[in-house]
């Protein structure tokens, strides 16, 4: 196969990765904002626990996926990085923030105050990260980006390709998205049983709009990313995909609201795959519409095949070490709710 | 300000901040597992007390390390996206070995912060060892990418479109191993000493506590260790720079014309409009000398260029003589503490050595900064030298002013409360009795 089209699989890979991980993160955060009733303490605590020795493993997928843009698609990164300046910096603002109130907040000791003013912006940045993340994923879709590809001149203002209903309606998407899966994480791992239920009350309630907001954002694609329309409606795989997507979303509610929680989490996962990949495969043959196919503007094939070595044989590596951290820290707890 | 000014102020801001934490990424998880080490060889609690509080410190210092790292990596193709388009492909292998390495870092680092209690000690030993390494492998990575800024090799570059590459050549250029020597050494350097300063200061307060008698010998002779080589490497680097950099090689030692024994401008005001050196001290012929080993060798002078192609030697030659003041006095310092050490003098209570020891805090960090803008400033008007103008890859998004403030903000907001909260880890008085928090105060302890 050639490099190109195997890198752009990688992205698709890792940006699932990176939802079901770091995005999951994300969720949590919006749940320790709205962390409500009398077990409040408590779900803050789970939360605490649950994210403390993973997020920063978790964040490198999006690393790795930032690192394989620019060393590959370089003219399509360029256009990204300068027609997204805005919600790009605003998402570094998010995450710089989370990742800080984080910690800050559990060292803050006697500082009561510290502690009170990072919990509120560790709730907020997780917010707004995922929404800005999902808003520059669709503004790639949306055929707005425009550049001259011999110049590598973008064309267009810092505007137009995100601040549309689509974009920022699959920015909610994301964000009902990673909040979905952090509840039932959560619930998965709170094990004690009405915590348990206060998150599977969460989650369904998450998964519900996810399914409304869903429905919408597909209805917005139509005029506000016309090929991503065609992909996602007008192909020969379209119609069975989005029917085994919806049917494996509707599922992960049933088994959720049944408490069957690990198997809930896994069909969660597959809706996850089936809502990133869908945009993958429906982005074919672009990187960024409708200037940037695939095989436009590419690094030198020395440098993707060196890259897609690295990440071949890096990523088998990798997973031993992942399996020893999840075991260490999920093993027991996830274990004993099944 | 224009914007390409409030682009590189942003950007140099954005990696000022994180090489604090970064060194500290690097140079702490060592100091850590060695008292770990120590605790398990010897059982004294007090160094199972000391890697704990480190671990704990280190756990607020390592996350702002991985965010300001992740503002990098983006920001470098926001605000240079011509230049991205360039050094992304050319340096895309080392880049990707990066992201590999701070996986490893960010899982062991999991396990080794929060894994106290639930892996064996070995293991976890283990870990810490990991993550030392991970973090050395990281930094070699990206000043690797750095050094290839200075001394570019391995493509060629039509219409500003990278067209091969040799990935190998480019990651072998030739400044990479002295710059990434340089680098992990200054780390070490740093933390050494800055560890070992604040844990003096701490005993010349008064603080009895075992664990502080057990620190400042194991991060000083990390940091004196490290700081003796960093003298070897710092020439090293210099005759490197002097060789394929010459204009910056200029502007460090306030050289303005060209010469045979060219001598060595300690100290003084390089002024760019004058362009002559004002006030300092002057040795004759050593610049030569220590460069080729060779008192008549000729060293290319800041006037051999056009004033448009030469870096400002006002910021880059302070900054130079700031970096090997630093260099100097914590060499002092080390050597004081050897004497003493070889004389088997009590140096907890030589109150003169504890306050000069807890005043040299911050000297390494200082050096650092002071190294990065002595590399950075010094490239100028490159931003790869002698291929791309810092002018031609600047973005085109305007405003930038508000970012840069934006960021600015939030550094110092950042700033002040790290510097806050060690505050409290470092200051908390009892040692071993107390227990690691596990739930906040706010959280009742009954679940
Ligand atoms: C603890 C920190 C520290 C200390 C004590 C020193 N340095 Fe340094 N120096 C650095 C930390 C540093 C650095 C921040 O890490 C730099 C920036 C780029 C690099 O690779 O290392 C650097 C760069 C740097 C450069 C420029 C390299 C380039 O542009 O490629 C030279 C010529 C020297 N150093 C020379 C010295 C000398 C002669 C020293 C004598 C004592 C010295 N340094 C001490
Ligand atoms: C972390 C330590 C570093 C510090 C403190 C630092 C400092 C600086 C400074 C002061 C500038 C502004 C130069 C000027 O405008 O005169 C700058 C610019 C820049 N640096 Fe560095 N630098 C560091 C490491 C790196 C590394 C590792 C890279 C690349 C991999 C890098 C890439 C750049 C780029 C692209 C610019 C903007 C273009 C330019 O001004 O040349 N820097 N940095
Ligand atoms: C001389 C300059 C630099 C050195 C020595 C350095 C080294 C390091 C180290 C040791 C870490 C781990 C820090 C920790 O966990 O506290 C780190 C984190 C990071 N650095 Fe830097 N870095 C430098 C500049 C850069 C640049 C220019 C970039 C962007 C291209 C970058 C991107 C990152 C990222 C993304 C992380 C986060 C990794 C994670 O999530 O664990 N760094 N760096």
């Amino acid at each position: 196969m050639l490099p190109d089209v195997l890198l752009a699989s990688f992205l698709v890979i890792f940006l699932w990765v990176y939802t079901l991980s770091g995005g999951a993160d994300f969720g949590c955060g919006v749940w320790d904002g709205l962390a409500s009733g009398p077990r409040r303490h408590q779900q803050r605590q789970l939360i605490k626990t649950a994210l403390g020795p993973i997020w920063e493993a978790n964040h490198v997928w999006l690393i790795v996926v930032v690192v394989v843009m620019f060393a590959c698609f370089p003219l399509a990164w360029s256009a990204i990085t300068t027609t997204l300046f805005i919600p790009l910096t605003t998402m570094l603002l998010g995450i710089v923030l989370r990742g800080s109130a984080f910690v800050f907040r559990s060292h803050a000791g006697p500082y009561v105050e510290v502690r009170r003013q990072w919990s509120v912006l560790f709730a907020v940045a997780s917010t707004v990260t995922p929404v800005m993340l999902g808003t520059c994923l669709a503004a790639v879709a949306t055929g707005r980006i425009r550049m001259d590809v011999k110049t590598g001149k973008v064309t267009t203002n810092f505007f137009d390709a995100w601040l549309a209903p689509f974009p920022l309606a699959v920015g909610v998407m994301t964000l009902l998205l990673t909040s979905f899966l952090a509840a039932i994480y959560l619930a998965v791992e709170a094990r004690e049983g009405a915590l348990q239920d206060d998150f599977r009350q969460r989650g369904l309630m998450a998964g519900v709009l996810l399914g409304v907001v869903a429905l919408g954002t597909l209805a917005l694609a139509r005029t506000g990313a016309p090929h991503l329309w065609q992909g996602l409606v007008h192909q020969p795989w379209s119609i069975p995909w989005q029917v085994g997507t919806g049917g494996v979303s509707v599922a992960a509610l049933v088994l959720l609201w049944r408490r069957r929680f690990t198997v809930a989490r896994v069909l969660a996962g597959a809706q996850t795959a089936g809502v990133v990949w869908g945009f993958g495969l429906a982005m074919r043959p672009y990187v960024v519409v409708p200037d940037v196919p695939l095989g436009v503007g590419m690094a030198p094939l020395s440098v993707q095949w060196s890259v897609t070595w690295v990440l071949l044989l890096g990523t088998p590596v990798l997973v031993p070490a992942f399996y020893a951290l999840f075991r260490i820290f999920k093993g027991s707890r996830s274990a004993s709710v099944a | 300000m224009s914007d390409l000014m409030a682009a590189r102020s942003l950007m140099a801001l954005s990696l000022a901040f994180h090489i604090v934490f970064a060194a500290i990424g690097m140079a702490m998880p060592l100091l850590m597992v060695l008292a770990e080490a120590q605790w398990l060889r010897t059982s004294d609690a007090a160094w199972r007390t000391l890697a704990r509080r480190w671990a704990r410190g280190a756990g607020i210092l390592f996350a702002v390390g991985a965010v300001s790292g992740t503002v990098l990596s983006l920001e470098l193709g926001m605000l240079f996206p011509a230049f991205m388009r360039v050094a992304g492909p050319v340096l895309g292998m080392p880049f990707s070995l990066e992201g590999l390495a701070f996986f490893t870092e960010a899982i062991f680092l999991g396990i080794y912060l929060y894994g106290w209690d639930r892996v064996a000690p070995r293991w976890h030993v283990l870990s810490g060892v990991m993550v030392a390494l991970a973090g050395v492998t990281s930094a070699g990575f990206v000043v690797t990418a750095n050094a290839w800024m200075n001394t570019p090799t391995g493509f060629t570059i039509e219409n500003g479109v990278v067209t091969q590459v040799d990935v190998w050549a480019a990651i072998a250029n030739p400044a990479a191993v002295s710059e990434v020597i340089h680098m992990v050494l200054a780390a070490y350097v740093a933390v050494g000493f800055g560890v070992a300063g604040l844990h003096a200061w701490l005993i010349a307060r008064g603080n009895v506590a075992p664990m502080h008698r057990r620190a400042v010998p194991l991060a000083l002779s990390v940091g004196s260790v490290a700081m003796v080589l960093q003298l070897l490497s710092g020439h090293e680097a210099a005759v490197m720079v002097a060789k394929t950099q010459p204009a910056k090689a200029a502007a460090m030692e306030a050289l303005w014309d060209t010469q045979r024994c060219a001598p060595m401008e300690l100290g003084g005001y390089s002024d760019d409009e004058a362009e002559r050196v004002i006030g300092a001290i002057r040795i004759p012929c050593l610049l030569s000398l220590m460069t080729y080993g060779s008192l008549d060798a000729e060293m290319k002078g800041l006037k051999a260029w056009p004033p448009q192609d030469r870096p400002r030697s006002s910021v880059v030659h302070f900054a130079f003589d700031l970096m090997v003041g630093c260099g100097m006095a914590l060499l002092l310092t080390a050597l004081w503490w050897g004497l003493l050490v070889l004389r088997r003098q009590p140096w907890w209570e030589r109150r003169g050595f504890l306050t000069v020891l807890g005043l040299a805090t911050p000297l390494g960090f200082v050096a650092i900064e002071a190294g990065w803008v002595v590399a950075e400033v010094g490239r100028q008007p490159w931003v790869i030298q002698d291929v791309m103008r810092t002018s031609e890859a600047v973005t085109t998004v305007p405003d930038l002013t508000v970012p840069l403030f934006v960021f600015a903000a939030l550094y110092a907001v950042l700033a002040l409360t790290v510097v806050l909260l060690m505050r409290v880890e470092v200051l908390q008085q009892d040692d071993g009795a107390r227990h690691e928090p596990t739930s906040d105060a706010e959280v009742p302890r009954a679940a």
